[in-house]
């Protein structure tokens, strides 16, 4: 709308001043002097045509008149129409003013000009024009120079050479964008609104708020401060039973347990002492754990996990061990809390046990149980004939529990290590910023399974101590049968196999004894046990006791009996270092012997001799013979041409260069070449090498990943060219590569104006014509 | 019992992510690997071997023309299409993947004489020997729609070539003159000649669009620019050129396939010697298209044949033919530079791997590291004379093969000639002329 009006106005604007103009034009008033004009064209008008009526003269001169300061448009004089203008006359009186003294030099050099050539011909003109834009156009070409060059030499060149670039949009505007669509996350949504849960800053609660509100400032702050911690406990707490959960170990877990286990069992006693009637109670609550049990069907191998894994147990030596556990717990958890049973009582209980298992795990627990699974594997096929060794085969593993426990149990500080350990390893894996984020996990519920774990963890204890009692009696008996076997000496199989099926008792028996010794139950055991241990050492000298004392004490009876029997090696080694080279000496000589004897028949160096000989005769040249027998001389059987002859004929062939190998003994250097390896070779240096030594060099070095790591095979071997299947590579663009492409498009060029030349153009070929 | 176990540190042979490297420990002591150049060696051979016997490269033979295929033409966004002009004025347009024809057009009478795409792929322009120029849609007509071009002019003289400006809305007919048309009027915007003979074949430069390039049969090839309206310059050989091509990549740099069995690589702005001349074929070569890697180009020849020939080699790397095959007209390099296609008279268009022995679809990693390893390696050995044997031997069709022969026999007879006019003249009298300078008449400012 501005544009129009103000074209509007300026419209009219430029007709009012073509109209003043109008009036400047002349100073006289218009009207007055047209009429005057007007009146006197019309006249004569009038005379003319009255005298053209005769038809006579029609021609008329123009009239004549006197010069007047009227100057009519309109008549013009001739005056001194005869008379040849010439220039100078012209400059004559423009000689005298100084104002014209430019138009007088113009004018002169004008004069001085000579007349114009003639224009070039078409076929010229056509010539000149292409030449030029020959020259512009190379010109602008020479632009890619650099970037050809480059693409030549490149080391590697990506088809399509154009990336299209991956959009990060911020952060900011992927959110505000962003809106709940799936049903999900609407309800998730609704939720968060309804609660008026901060979304985006979570740390009060609008309820929080109110109250905090409610308060005096000191005690809000009070308030949020405690608030503050708490959360911030929780937040630590959950984050360190997030960490414990995560501990893989079972050991950890374990050693855990067993203090758990400790503590509930201290506790219960100084209750039993201080209250009675609490500690009541709390067998009342173990009695109802146990009920709860047997109500139950959770160690029973009837669940999902158990049936699996007695698929498994057969071939999988832990997952029979995890079902063995299981029923161990089982067993634990249903048993009655009572005195010490008969030794029956548990035998029964054992193989109730084994019934409980599938066949199929039984059959191989009982290997497993055992030391060495190999030895036992025949008498384990007829499980039900030897069924006579089961008794003392089965009450192994918890015997075995019992000492693990009563191990576990002495050294307290141990454990303490070994939690301190794992501590300092999840500090070195925690990381700097702990995710603080407030997970609502309920800790009733863990709480209550490892109150009842504790309970059922309690009366395992306990009943373990009854039976240790028992186990380490009954050991005690057997022991003392074994010595008594071994005294008899009466080495049979049937005989060897309970003795190694004792092994694992009598490793655990070191330490229970140790333990028990200071308690100062047994001392009966010390006498037989040392013969035993040396019987068991003997046996299994591959077997390395865990704990280092133990380890000390069987050295030293392991000495003694070495000493008498064996010579060790290590006491070789250790004694006289002279003693020991002279041994190696004597090695080197026995083998040097063995050598000879062996390869007696064949002298090698003998042989080689001859052979270099025979070589460098082979490789001398021959001298020619050409005496003809028999021309010029008698000839036939038996005659030989004379010496004379032969020397006059005999052509003798210069000496070559002394062979390479001349002055080395061992070696034979053939100088001949080898035919079948020049077919391998090189003939001349390849193109763009420059001198054989850098041919060499690459050859020489291997690209390939037997020689070069990783990362410098994949450098090595980038190929030239890496074209993407499937992608169009268009041609290259003067954007792709940083120029700025002509703007104007190549058509518009065109329309404009096909065959005329720019005034700069022009200029050019005049130039250049003139050249 | 305490068990003591032999135990290693994860952190050395677990990997961190599914994706990453297994770690192997290797030691890469030189003294244990020893005789790496000559096992590196056998390896080279070995995959010079393999290449050779996985050269397979013949993938399909397109037929349904009922006459010789005259003139290709490539899509510009879509890789699976193509279009063929026969010599009975037939237009079809091919499918690649499926191998088949999904269109015909009856669009001329007489030859199809040059075929070209628009540069967004929405229609094509087809001249014939029926004077006209015809645009066509790409799609074709829907149901109950008659088969017509967009737009049909009438020419004056045939044309016998057209192709189309790279960015707008031009494109070039060549016959008596070169004529630029806007597509929208139906006279041309401009026509440039330089003298009297027909013309070819012309060609748009890819990258600095408004220059042209044609070839007439007054043995010269003639540059023209567009914007400026006037020819450039023009180079005479010794025989006719049949057509040009631009290199993709470089600018300047052209290839012109000639009558006299070369080939030759011009820089446009020094015409008086090529940049390389590339000789092999053992008849005219008739079509040329570079890659679109501008690395290689391949070209069709009369005798049968078709050679690849990478841009800085005089001689091919690859020769395809087949028994059937015969003279190839036409040649086309598809624009994701893994096949060529190629139409000749027997009326078939046959594609082919444009990398022999390479295995198409996707590779593993691995396979992809012993590719470029196997790769590296014949690069490392090509010298060694037999991998380079086992490389270049190519078997060839009894007539191809005795006419190379016959070649090499007159090559070597008038090299001898010159020889002994250069010994037994004065010296200074007889001048050796380089095989670059020999093929060049003239240049025609």
């Amino acid at each position: 709308m501005n544009v129009v009006q103000a074209a509007e106005s300026l419209l009219a604007l430029s007709q009012q001043e073509e109209l003043e103009d109008l009036s400047k034009d002349d100073p006289l008033s218009p009207s007055e002097d047209e009429g005057d004009i007007d009146g006197e064209r019309k006249h004569k008008k009038l005379l003319e045509a009255i005298s053209s009526l005769d038809g006579k003269n029609r021609r008329k001169l123009a009239e004549r008149s006197e010069a007047s300061l009227k100057v009519s448009e309109f008549n013009v004089t001739s005056e001194g129409s005869g008379e040849k203008l010439v220039l100078s006359d012209l400059l004559g009186p423009v000689k005298t003013s100084s104002s014209l003294a430019a138009v007088k030099k113009q004018l002169n050099r004008v004069k001085s000009k000579k007349t114009v050539e003639l224009p070039l011909n078409k076929e010229e003109v056509e010539r000149i024009h292409r030449e030029v834009a020959f020259n512009k156009t190379s010109q602008a070409l020479s632009k890619w120079d650099p970037i050809v060059l480059k693409n030549r030499q490149a080391e590697q060149l990506v088809f399509p050479l154009k990336k299209e670039q991956s959009a990060f949009a911020p952060i900011e505007h992927v959110l505000s964008g962003w809106k709940a669509r799936t049903p999900l996350e609407q309800e998730v949504f609704n939720l968060l609104h309804k609660n008026k849960q901060p979304v985006t800053d979570p740390l009060l609660t609008p309820v929080e708020k109110a109250s905090l509100k409610a308060m005096s400032l000191e005690e809000a702050k009070m308030h949020r401060a405690e608030l503050q911690r708490a959360r911030a406990l929780q937040s630590y707490y959950e984050a360190r039973a997030r960490r414990e959960k995560k501990i893989k170990s079972k050991k950890y877990h374990k050693v855990l347990k067993k203090g758990r286990v400790r503590k509930a069992l201290k506790e219960f006693e100084k209750l039993q002492k201080v209250n009675p009637t609490a500690a009541l109670e709390e067998l009342e609550k173990i009695e109802k754990a146990r009920m709860m049990e047997r109500m139950s069907l959770k160690h029973q191998n009837s669940g999902k996990w158990a049936k699996s894994k007695a698929i498994m147990a057969k071939y999988d030596l832990e997952a029979r061990q995890a079902m063995q556990e299981q029923l161990a717990r089982n067993k634990e958890l249903t048993q009655k809390l009572q005195a010490a049973s008969d030794s029956e009582e548990e035998e029964e209980g054992a193989e109730e046990e084994g019934e409980l298992v599938p066949d199929a795990v039984n059959e191989i627990q009982m290997d497993a149980n055992g030391p060495n699974p190999w030895m036992l594997r025949n008498h384990s096929r007829g499980t039900k004939e030897i069924k006579v060794q089961d008794p003392e085969q089965l009450p192994e593993p918890v015997a075995h529990e019992a000492s693990e426990n009563e191990e576990e149990d002495r050294p307290g500080a141990e454990e303490e290590i070994l939690l301190n350990e794992f501590e300092e390893r999840r500090s070195l894996r925690k990381k700097s910023g702990l995710s603080q984020e407030a997970e609502l996990v309920s800790r009733q519920e863990p709480k209550d399974s490892s109150s009842q774990e504790v309970l059922s963890e309690l009366r395992a204890l306990s009943q373990k101590l009854s039976q240790e009692n028992q186990q380490s009696g009954k050991q005690n008996v057997s022991s003392a049968r074994t010595v008594l076997a071994v005294q008899r000496e009466e080495p049979t199989e049937a005989e060897e196999e309970p003795l190694l099926l004792q092994r694992p008792e009598r490793a655990h028996t070191v330490e229970e004894l140790e333990e028990l010794g200071k308690e100062g139950c047994f001392q009966n055991k010390e006498v037989p046990r040392p013969v035993g241990e040396g019987q068991q050492s003997e046996r299994n000298p591959d077997n390395q006791p865990g704990a280092p004392k133990e380890k000390k004490r069987k050295e030293q009876m392991i000495d003694l009996q070495n000493l008498l029997t064996t010579k060790s090696p290590s006491v070789k080694s250790l004694a006289v270092p002279m003693t020991v080279e002279e041994l190696e000496d004597e090695e080197e000589r026995d083998q040097k012997q063995m050598i000879k004897e062996a390869f007696a028949g064949d002298d090698v160096i003998r042989d080689f001799l001859k052979e270099k000989r025979e070589a460098v005769e082979a490789s001398k040249p021959k001298d020619v013979d050409l005496t003809l027998p028999g021309w010029g001389e008698w000839g036939g059987m038996g005659l030989k041409p004379s010496a004379k002859k032969r020397r006059r004929f005999l052509i003798k062939t210069p000496e070559g260069p002394p062979r390479k190998d001349k002055n080395l003994p061992h070696v034979i250097i053939n100088e001949k070449r080898n035919v079948h390896a020049a077919a391998h070779q090189v003939r001349v240096l390849p193109y763009p090498f420059t001198h054989h030594r850098q041919f060499e060099r690459t050859i020489q070095t291997p690209i390939g990943s037997t020689w070069n790591t990783q990362r410098a095979f994949q450098k090595l071997t980038t190929p030239k060219v890496v074209t993407k299947p499937g992608h169009i590579i268009k041609p290259i663009k003067a954007e792709d590569v940083g120029y700025r492409s002509s703007s104007r498009s190549d058509l518009s060029v065109v329309q404009r104006n096909p065959k005329q030349l720019s005034i700069r153009h022009k200029k050019h070929l005049k130039k250049n014509s003139v050249d | 019992m305490k068990v003591k176990m032999l135990s290693r540190n994860p952190d050395n042979y677990v990997r961190e992510t599914k994706l990453d490297l297994q770690r192997v420990p290797r030691n890469y002591d030189p003294t244990l690997h020893p005789f790496e150049v000559p096992r590196e060696y056998v390896r080279a051979l070995n995959a010079t071997k393999l290449e050779r016997v996985f050269a397979k490269p013949f993938l399909a033979s397109l037929d349904g023309h009922r006459d010789g295929v005259n003139c290709l033409a490539k899509h510009p966004k879509s890789l699976a299409t193509v279009l063929s002009g026969a010599c009975d004025g037939e237009v079809r347009i091919w499918n690649l993947t499926k191998r088949k024809c999904i269109r015909t057009i009856q669009a001329h009478e007489g030859f199809v004489r040059g075929i070209c795409t628009r540069f967004c792929g929405t229609s094509f322009f087809t001249v014939g020997d029926d004077k006209t120029v015809k645009q066509w849609k790409m799609d074709g007509p829907g149901c109950g729609e008659v088969e017509e071009p967009l737009h049909t002019i009438l020419g004056k003289t045939v044309y016998t070539g057209i192709d189309h400006h790279w960015k707008e809305a031009v494109f070039a007919t060549c016959g008596q003159q070169v004529d630029i048309w806007d597509e929208q009027r139906t006279s041309p915007v401009c026509s440039m000649t330089w003298g009297f003979d027909s013309i070819s074949s012309v060609k748009f430069n890819p990258i600095e669009t408004f220059l042209l390039g044609s070839c007439a049969s007054d043995r010269n090839i003639v540059l023209y620019d567009m914007r400026q309206a006037t020819p450039l310059k023009k180079v005479i050989l010794d025989m006719r050129t049949n057509t040009i091509c631009w290199n993709p990549m470089e600018a300047f740099i052209f290839t012109a396939a000639n009558e006299d069995y070369n080939l030759y690589t011009f820089d446009m702005r020094a015409l008086d010697t090529p940049v390389m001349v590339h000789m092999d074929h053992v008849s005219a070569v008739l079509d040329v298209d570079y890659s679109p890697t501008g690395k290689e180009f391949v070209s069709a020849s009369f005798d049968k044949s078709v050679r690849i020939f990478p841009v800085d080699k005089s001689r091919s790397r690859e020769v395809y033919h087949t028994k059937r095959m015969q003279h190839v007209i036409c040649v086309k390099w598809t624009s994701d530079s893994k096949y060529i296609m190629c139409g000749s008279d027997e009326m078939n268009i046959r594609l082919w791997k444009a990398n022999a022995s390479e295995k198409l679809g996707v590779l593993t990693s691995r396979e992809k590291a012993a590719k470029d390893y196997n790769q590296k390696l014949k690069e490392k050995f090509q010298h060694h004379p037999h991998i380079k044997r086992i490389a270049r031997h190519r078997h060839l069709p009894k007539s191809i093969y005795s006419q190379i022969q016959e070649q090499r026999i007159m090559k070597e007879a008038r090299r001898r000639k010159e020889v002994n006019r250069l010994k037994h003249s004065k010296p200074g009298s007889v001048s050796v002329v380089s095989e670059k300078k020999k093929h060049i008449v003239a240049v025609v400012k």
